[in-house]
């Protein structure tokens, strides 16, 4: 065992005359001397888990509410909830969440740690939860003024509270300044001031990483642990905490070296009475199994024992590693065998080569199929591997196959002239995007997978008519259709082909897969209507083998049949849920609309009204306003720009996508590959019941068309409302002049062309990559065009200053939201704008039978200026407000049933 | 009127509180028109068993029971609030009468203890705030099929509650008594209230907090063990914790050594007598109740001991003669357990 110079000793509990931290939440956790150490789980946090935050995000909450009940199975003591991010409403979510919580006994009976650095959140939190919480966290960090006024309001909510070592002037970071700052706020929170209950303070005094390569940081272990040491010496009955996994950020990829470090970290913090703590068990090793040379190096780092530790510790890492990296010269695979080098080059994605390797390859083997059903397909297989184990990553995949594809095609001449049978495929999959959608990302990739593993692809594009969809399926005679979509529209369109299906007697498996499909829907909308064949959702590219595997092959019976049983279980439970859906009737949803005091001041006239084209912006200027986070979630690679490029799994990953999105990125603004455009309008318009009034001019009297807008039905609690859009127009009736916009912008003009010249070339990866580019364009854009309107064209905001990261948090006045999406998800409304807009004309974006855009790089919406103006989701509605609405519309009831149909209630 | 803090006293003894009110309330046969009385004649409501009222319509009546309950030897006394929040009171539509309802109720039970401690200084007598539970909860939700959703919010209950504590203090009471606890979240609802109007009207009145078990789970309806109840409650420096309601006298025994064992704070108990029968009434007599609260005080359990539903005058009197008998147990110094 290693002891550090300053050493004492284990620590002795010395507060005995002090009550114990009593926490609970159903049940009691007492926090006496003999527990050694309260483990506290760390996976309901969004920051820290992309599993956990996707849950949250997608209102996944059933999901959300596994991952907490796991913990607690698994031995957590608190469960620490965190909903800080940008792109979800976290005091909702936190609301949300503690009250599921609530309900659930067997996850309730533990106390809550409420983690969040925003005031907002930890108050809503501690209204929510019955038990004694901790709050996570406060400092004098804003100020001693501040720190007073929140750790009194946390007493007077009953809680007991995680103090941060941080100061107006920072974090604590060596350990004078952690004694400076603890010793400081301990004093305040005991003092007369706010006499918080010092059994109830719980410091967390800064892990920072070791073993960094800064000689500044040498110090960072051994600074936290004597400082443990001497909170728990000269602070009577405070308590000691902090996240562990940060100590050994250096070594992330490392395993086996980040448990050694975690517990050899813990060993030593408790030891100096260190008593919570953050952990992740399956990141911890059990310290006596840990090697002991290892042990040895980690804890010369740890207690800083020599100067040579941190290269000492990196010299070891590498050999534990495993020889997972062997670094080669970069060129030295090209002296390997042939099939080796095809291998090579497949599962590296080099397609610089291929050409020379084949045509040496043909003069080793017989025939040309021979290299096609040799060492092309054996490195597929190795590709289609280690994707499948989660050891490469779709870019990946997508590049590889685009060094197969290049293979392919220059054996094909040799092919011919051999006149040899066709190479063996598992199967053949006919693959089509919907009639009336246009949108292909997700279906060319699920194509592009497959195809890796050695099936036959026959790709029928976009906007494909079911009669079409069936006459190529019998024409090719394919053993699966699988259909993509991603607007609301086409799950009709796809419970459309699957009815055809059905009459016209096909019995091959039925892929769905796209944005907006799932799986409840396929079980409820689709399967039943095709009781010949089995329609089966695919979540993404990754699942689409696995699921054509298990249809094709000898398992596919039992396969089938667990898939009808869980769809009759989704079925039924979807059934009891409908039915237990609260709503309220329309006129009472309207009686509790959202209320805005109308007042003139708040209401600013445009300086333009009308419709004005905009084709001065330049790509150039475009590109700033880029949000990247969902350019990763489209190459099924999750995290949070910029955060995802460090990511211990997919980070280097991330990296290599984001470098060739960049030079493309550079190229196309360059040589100018696309042309954007926009059209925006800007009406006087005041609201009538649900809809709003435009009108030709500022007289007011003709108008000039409306735009029908749809009500929240759901019952509310207590001080929340039922939102529409028409709540956010000044009511006719106030004698207010009120106004409001609409938009279309593309920046998807003259992309065919280059997609033409990748797919000519074989180049799927970058046939998806310029139509991902352009779609991220085509926001940003639209971010643009929005700012542009607050600042000048209406100029509701004219001294707003956002940066970008303040824009994807939605952080602007006023919003935009979108015909077709959550808070009006009518895409019907898409033909007044388009019209009034004359978008076709202006901005080159036509609607398809579905309302879709064409390009698919558009966005269209409207624009609200009043500052109380914000976004919500309508949720499901009942048959009173389809009534109406069809009414207001002059629309028939089945037709509004229709397009509204996912949000029907009934 | 001058008198010892009641934290003083309850050192010296154990302090009796007074039993059920709405029993007594129903023997006096009050018509729709005595609710009423001449303030709401007119409310488009009925108002025939809002309790609460009686305050208001009838004084005398209320009177009447607080003097018969100090005859009987209590020395706290309980004012006939427990549904005087806007919350409770939305059932009746009298919202509006809420502030009324607590001020006046406090001032009539102040009237009557301030008669009987002027007869006898040497028995002060004291006015607790009821404080109930409202009808609704902040850590449930009434639809099994959403369990996210809830009925009330932490917000309305803090506005609702510091309503009703405002008007108690400026009615007169020396105690706060939140009771009948069977969501905790209400009763954390209560204690924000009661800091935030103590800290606005610069008052420091005690305060008693006093669970709900519902039944032999040993748990409150919203889940929580005693001990996890205790727990949830003890961030405020209190003059009791206990329980009330829902049990019988033996029944409470064991959750009230849990909280005795874990506190520094006084321990309280006002049980009902016995479980209701078949016909929904309680039939414990004063001697049997007397009996098994004798088991508390030879365990050295108490500091204030009283009675709930379908206890009279003749309980309290009966539980005041054996509860002189003993001294108060020890607030006991908590120590963590040594290692």
């Amino acid at each position: 065992m290693s002891i550090h110079p300053d050493y004492k000793g284990k620590y002795q509990y010395k507060w005995h005359n002090y009550p114990p931290l009593r926490l609970s939440g159903l049940e009691p956790l007492v926090v006496t001397p003999d527990l050694l150490f309260v483990n506290i789980g760390e996976r309901t946090n969004v920051t820290g888990s992309k599993a956990f935050l996707r849950l949250i995000k997608e209102e996944k909450f059933d999901e959300a509410l596994t991952v907490a009940r796991d913990q607690v199975e698994g031995g957590a003591q608190v469960i620490d909830i965190n909903m800080d991010e940008g792109m979800i409403d976290g005091v909702e979510s936190m609301k949300r969440f503690l009250n599921l919580i609530a309900a659930e006994p067997d996850i309730s009976k533990v106390p809550i740690m409420i983690d969040s650095s925003k005031w907002e959140i930890i108050e809503e939190g501690l209204k929510c939860v019955q038990g004694k919480c901790i709050v996570n966290s406060i400092s004098l960090k804003a100020g001693e003024e501040r720190f007073i006024w929140e750790a009194k309001q946390i007493k007077k909510y009953g809680g007991a509270v995680i103090v941060m070592a941080f100061d107006e002037v920072g974090q604590a970071d060596n350990y004078e300044r952690r004694v400076e700052i603890v010793q400081r706020s301990y004093d305040i929170l005991v003092g007369p001031k706010v006499k918080f209950a010092p059994q109830d303070i719980i410091f967390d005094l800064n892990i920072f990483p070791v073993a960094t390569g800064m000689d500044e940081h040498r110090k960072n272990a051994i600074d936290f642990f004597k400082a443990t040491r001497w909170v728990r010496e000269n602070l009577p009955a405070a308590h000691v905490s902090g996240g562990v996994s940060n100590v050994s950020f250096s070594f992330r990829g490392n395993n086996p070296v980040r448990e050694a470090m975690h517990s050899a970290f813990l060993y030593h913090a408790i030891n100096e009475g260190m008593d919570m703590g953050i952990v992740n068990p399956a990141m911890i090793e059990v310290y006596d199994d840990i090697n002991k040379d290892l042990l040895e190096r980690v804890e010369d780092v740890l207690l800083d024992r020599r100067d040579d530790a941190t290269e000492r510790l990196m010299e070891f890492a590498e050999s534990v590693k495993g020889g997972a990296k062997e670094k080669k010269a970069d060129d030295a695979w090209r002296s390997d065998t042939v099939e080796k080098r095809l291998e090579h080059a497949l599962v590296k994605g080099i397609a610089d080569f291929v050409e020379i390797d084949v045509e040496e390859a043909r003069h080793n083997y017989k025939r040309p199929l021979h290299i096609i059903e040799g060492p092309l397909m054996d490195g597929m297989n190795v590709v289609g591997d280690l994707f499948g184990s989660g050891k490469m990553f779709l870019p990946q995949v997508v590049k590889s196959a685009r060094v197969m594809k290049k293979a392919v095609a220059y054996l094909l001449p040799f092919l011919e002239a051999d006149k040899s049978e066709a190479a063996k495929k598992q199967g053949k999959i006919l693959m089509a995007t919907v009639k009336g959608d246009v949108h292909d990302i997700g279906k060319n990739i699920v194509g592009v997978v497959l195809a890796c593993n050695n099936y036959e692809i026959i790709d029928i594009g976009v906007m494909v008519s079911c009669d079409k969809i069936l006459a190529e399926a019998k024409k090719h005679d394919v053993d699966i259709i699988g259909l993509s979509g991603l607007i609301t529209p086409s799950l009709d369109e796809m419970v459309y082909v699957a009815k055809e299906m059905q009459r016209e007697g096909f019995s091959i498996p039925l892929l769905i897969g796209g944005a907006t499909t799932s799986k409840l829907h396929t079980a409820v909308k689709i399967e039943q209507n095709y009781t010949n064949g089995q329609a089966v959702h695919v979540l993404d590219a990754s699942r689409a083998v696995t699921v054509a595997n298990s249809l094709l092959g000898d398992g596919k019976q039992k396969y089938v049949e667990d898939i009808q049983q869980e769809y009759i279980r989704m079925r039924e439970n979807h059934a009891k849920k409908k039915a237990q859906k609260d709503t309220i009737s329309l006129e009472d949803a309207q009686a509790n609309k959202f209320p805005i005091e109308w007042k003139a001041e708040d209401i600013h006239k445009p300086k333009f009204v009308g419709i004005k084209v905009i084709e001065d912006v330049t790509l150039e200027e475009i590109v700033p306003y880029i949000d990247w986070t969902p350019f990763f979630q489209t190459w099924e690679l999750h995290g949070k720009f910029p955060r995802i490029l460090e990511d211990e799994v997919v980070g280097a990953q991330a990296k290599e996508l984001f470098s060739d999105a960049q030079k493309m990125l550079q190229q196309l603004v360059r040589e100018k590959w696309l042309k954007n455009k926009a059209v925006i309008g800007i009406w006087p318009a005041n609201a009538v019941g649900d809809d709003i009034e435009l009108y030709t001019d500022e007289s007011r009297t003709t108008v000039l068309d409306k735009f029908h807008m749809i009500r929240q039905q759901s019952k509310k609690a207590g001080g929340e409302h039922n939102m529409s859009l028409a709540d956010f127009v000044a009511p006719k009736e106030t004698g207010l002049k009120d106004y409001m916009g609409g938009f279309a912008v593309t920046t998807g003009l003259g992309i065919e062309e280059h997609i033409e010249r990748f797919e000519k070339d074989h180049d799927d990866f970058n046939s998806i990559l310029i139509k991902a580019l352009a779609d991220r364009l085509a926001e940003a854009f639209t971010e643009l065009m929005h700012e542009k309107v607050r600042k000048q064209i209406w100029g509701y905001a004219a001294t707003e200053q956002l940066c970008n990261d303040d824009l994807i948090k939605e952080e602007y006045k006023g919003i935009r939201p979108a015909p077709g999406y959550p808070a009006c998800p009518d895409h019907t409304e898409k033909h007044t704008l388009f019209k009034l807009l004359d978008a076709e004309k202006n901005a080159g974006i036509a609607l398809t039978d579905s309302l879709a855009m064409y390009p698919a790089s558009s966005v269209s919406g409207w624009y609200f200026a009043h500052h109380q103006s914000k976004y919500f989701g309508i949720g499901r509605i009942e048959r009173d407000q389809v009534e109406s609405y069809a009414k207001r519309k002059k629309q028939s009831i089945a037709y509004i049933e229709k397009w509204l149909s996912p949000n029907l209630n009934y | 009127m001058n008198k010892p803090d009641v934290r003083e006293v309850l050192k010296e003894r154990i302090l009796v509180l007074d039993g059920a009110m709405g029993s007594l309330i129903q023997t006096y046969q009050l018509t729709e028109e005595d609710f009423r009385g001449e303030k709401f004649k007119d409310h488009p409501h009925s108002l025939k068993g809002n309790n609460d009222l009686v305050g208001i319509s009838r004084p005398d009546v209320l009177k009447e029971i607080h003097c018969q309950y100090l005859e009987a030897g209590a020395d706290i006394l309980e004012t006939n609030t427990f549904s005087g929040t806007w919350i409770a009171q939305a059932d009746y539509k009298l919202e509006h009468a809420v502030y009324d309802i607590n001020f006046q109720s406090a001032k009539i039970a102040k009237e009557a203890c301030d008669e009987f401690t002027l007869k006898n200084p040497n028995k002060p007598r004291y006015v607790a705030g009821s404080i109930g539970p409202t009808n609704r909860t902040a850590s449930m939700s009434p639809d099994v099929n959403d369990p996210g959703y809830r009925a009330v919010t932490f917000d309305q209950l803090v506005n609702a509650y510091s309503e009703q504590v405002k008007a108690l203090i400026e009615g007169g009471v020396d105690i706060l008594l939140v009771e009948t606890i069977f969501d905790t979240l209400n009763a954390k609802a209560a204690m924000f209230a009661i800091s935030e109007v103590q800290e606005a009207l610069g008052t420091n009145l005690p305060v008693m907090i006093s669970g709900t078990i519902t039944d032999a789970s040993g748990r409150t309806l919203s889940g929580q063990t005693a001990e996890a109840f205790l727990a949830s409650v003890s961030h405020m420096d209190l003059l009791s914790v206990g329980f009330n309601c829902a049990l019988g006298a033996s029944m409470m025994r064991p959750y009230l050594e849990v909280l005795s064992a874990n506190t520094p704070f006084g321990i309280s108990a006002h049980p009902n007598a016995g479980l209701p029968n078949e016909m929904g009434e309680y039939d414990e007599s004063p001697s049997d109740m007397q009996k098994q609260i004798k088991e508390f005080l030879d365990k050295g359990l108490m500091n204030i001991i009283g009675g709930c539903c379908g206890t009279t005058p003749a309980h309290i009197k009966a539980i005041a003669e054996i509860a002189a008998q003993y001294k108060p147990r020890k607030v006991i110094q908590l120590n963590a357990e040594v290692v």
